[in-house]
């Protein structure tokens, strides 16, 4: 398992073609705590740049795209009853959904996690 | 979320210091460098005050003075500008108001304290949104007659300190502040620093609003918060505790084109007033009064666990858009979202069923009382 960081503060973790997508521990701390998730349903065909789920704080939505062109093969219902997991667990537990990858290649432009790392302290 | 103002040209409050020291994240908010939260985070801050006791730095908002010959005349100067009654303010009483246009809209919301001593009368201290401060004092300039002035304070801070233990941990250091009554002030020492106590906030919770000189704002602040019961609480707690508390948050809830009626608080229109009128746009409110307006400020429970946010639209089940929300999101103490917005008069009483509509879903929602967790205001025992 392979995973990449996007720019967008996103995760993805990809085996066996189908890439698991959350955000990061950096995103879950700009946003603080998260009381609401809202996810995709699967079967939804999304586009590189979609709106692919909205994260609620106590203060503001804020939403997450689609880091990659793919159908989603499941969303994580567990958020629904608990949307603190992300702040909790944001690179584990709490991923968002799973995308069949459609587009490897658009995967190669992702960062890798010491990359992101060095993005992170130039914000 | 690009910062319209850049970070060198934000004005930053006597406490800016401590708020970095204490880990807060700063925000730009009405031209001054704020605390949107500290290291505890909103929704524990949030809970924090309504179980203990929250200090906010409320320093970015005007203090002022409207100074005149003597009580009645200053009193008159500025009922001619709002719906309130201040010649029969006590001593040391204060009282929440509007300033209106000629329209009967809302220039700001205030409030407005006559001094406890009567060496000072003819004085009424002022203490008015952060972004409002130009056009208010542009307004008073232009308005009031000849022998009364408006005084703009430069040199006090204002730290607010709210909760069911905030009147005890202030009284630690200013045992006055124990004997005043719900929106009474005085002049007190806090520590040996003469400051300025109200007690009245903007959270449902009892507690106290204090003006102090600009110098020892951050001795007073860190002597609050060397108690173990009083915790730095930012302006996103500051906006939650206030929705929760049904309380109007100017711009939002409130502007230029909103009357007292509109916007729900009549409360703030004494009998005399409300009778006999003599403020701007008195024509259109006395109608409203009797006749009611097209648009009601009302409180909303959400079903489920999704927030709206302001600018939600909000409309019948399964029909017409009748209204917009002003104000919303997820109330730590009542465990769900909540919000505020107008509604056509007919969908104003508690119970109806209506929808919110969220990222083109309909989300269920009740109009529900106000506030949405019940005052706790000190009422002083009768003797």
């Amino acid at each position: 398992m392979t995973t990449y960081f996007s720019k967008d503060h996103e995760w993805i973790a990809v085996a066996d073609g189908v890439a698991t997508v959350g955000i990061t521990n950096y995103a879950q701390e700009q946003l603080g705590d998260v009381v609401y998730v809202e996810l995709p349903d699967a079967g939804k065909e999304l586009s590189q740049g979609d709106e692919a789920a909205v994260v609620e704080s106590v203060k503001a939505a804020s939403e997450v795209y689609a880091p990659i062109d793919g159908e989603v093969v499941e969303a994580n219902e567990a958020l629904a009853d608990e949307p603190a997991k992300v702040n909790e667990d944001p690179e584990g537990a709490a991923w968002f959904i799973k995308i069949k990858v459609a587009n490897a290649h658009q995967l190669t432009e992702m960062m890798d996690e010491a990359g992101y790392k060095a993005y992170v302290e130039t914000l | 979320m690009a910062d319209t103002v850049a970070d060198e040209d934000l004005k930053q409050t006597p406490l800016h210091d401590l708020h970095v020291e204490l880990g807060a994240r700063m925000v730009p908010f009405a031209g001054y460098s704020m605390p949107v939260q500290y290291k505890a985070g909103i929704m524990a801050e949030h809970l924090h005050t309504r179980s203990k006791a929250g200090l906010f730095d409320v320093s970015h908002m005007g203090q002022a003075f409207l100074v005149g010959p003597d009580h009645e005349t200053t009193a008159r100067a500025l009922e001619a500008l709002t719906p309130s009654n201040f010649v029969e303010l006590g001593l040391g009483r204060q009282r929440y108001t509007v300033l209106l246009n000629d329209e009967g809209g809302i220039i700001d919301d205030l409030m407005v304290t006559r001094s406890v001593s009567e060496d000072d009368d003819g004085r009424l201290m002022l203490v008015v949104n952060a972004g409002r401060k130009d056009v208010d004092y542009a307004y008073f300039r232009d308005k009031l007659p000849e022998n009364v002035k408006l005084e703009v304070v430069e040199d006090r801070a204002l730290i607010a300190v709210q909760g069911p233990e905030a009147v005890a941990a202030v009284a630690l250091h200013a045992p006055k502040a124990a004997g005043l009554g719900f929106m009474s002030a005085s002049s007190m020492e806090f520590d040996g620093i003469d400051c300025h106590i109200a007690r009245a906030g903007y959270t449902g919770e009892d507690g106290v609003e204090m003006s102090v000189p600009a110098g020892a704002a951050e001795a007073i602040a860190r002597a609050l918060l060397a108690d173990e019961r009083v915790e730095p609480i930012g302006l996103g707690a500051r906006d939650s505790l206030r929705l929760e508390a049904g309380l109007c948050l100017y711009g939002h809830d409130i502007d230029e084109t909103i009357s007292p009626v509109d916007g729900a608080i009549t409360f703030c229109m004494q009998k005399r007033r409300r009778e006999n009128g003599g403020f701007p746009g008195a024509d259109r409110i006395q109608k409203e009064l009797v006749e009611g307006t097209d648009t009601v400020r009302v409180g909303l429970r959400i079903d489920g666990k999704a927030p709206a946010r302001e600018g939600a639209e909000i409309a019948i089940p399964d029909g017409e858009v009748i209204g917009i929300l002003t104000s919303g999101g997820f109330a730590p103490t009542v465990g769900a979202p909540i919000a505020m917005g107008y509604v056509l008069a007919e969908y104003t009483k508690v119970g109806t069923p209506l929808e919110l509509i969220v990222r083109n879903r309909r989300l269920p929602a009740t109009v529900a009382e106000m506030p949405f967790v019940p005052n706790r205001y000190y009422r002083k025992p009768k003797s």
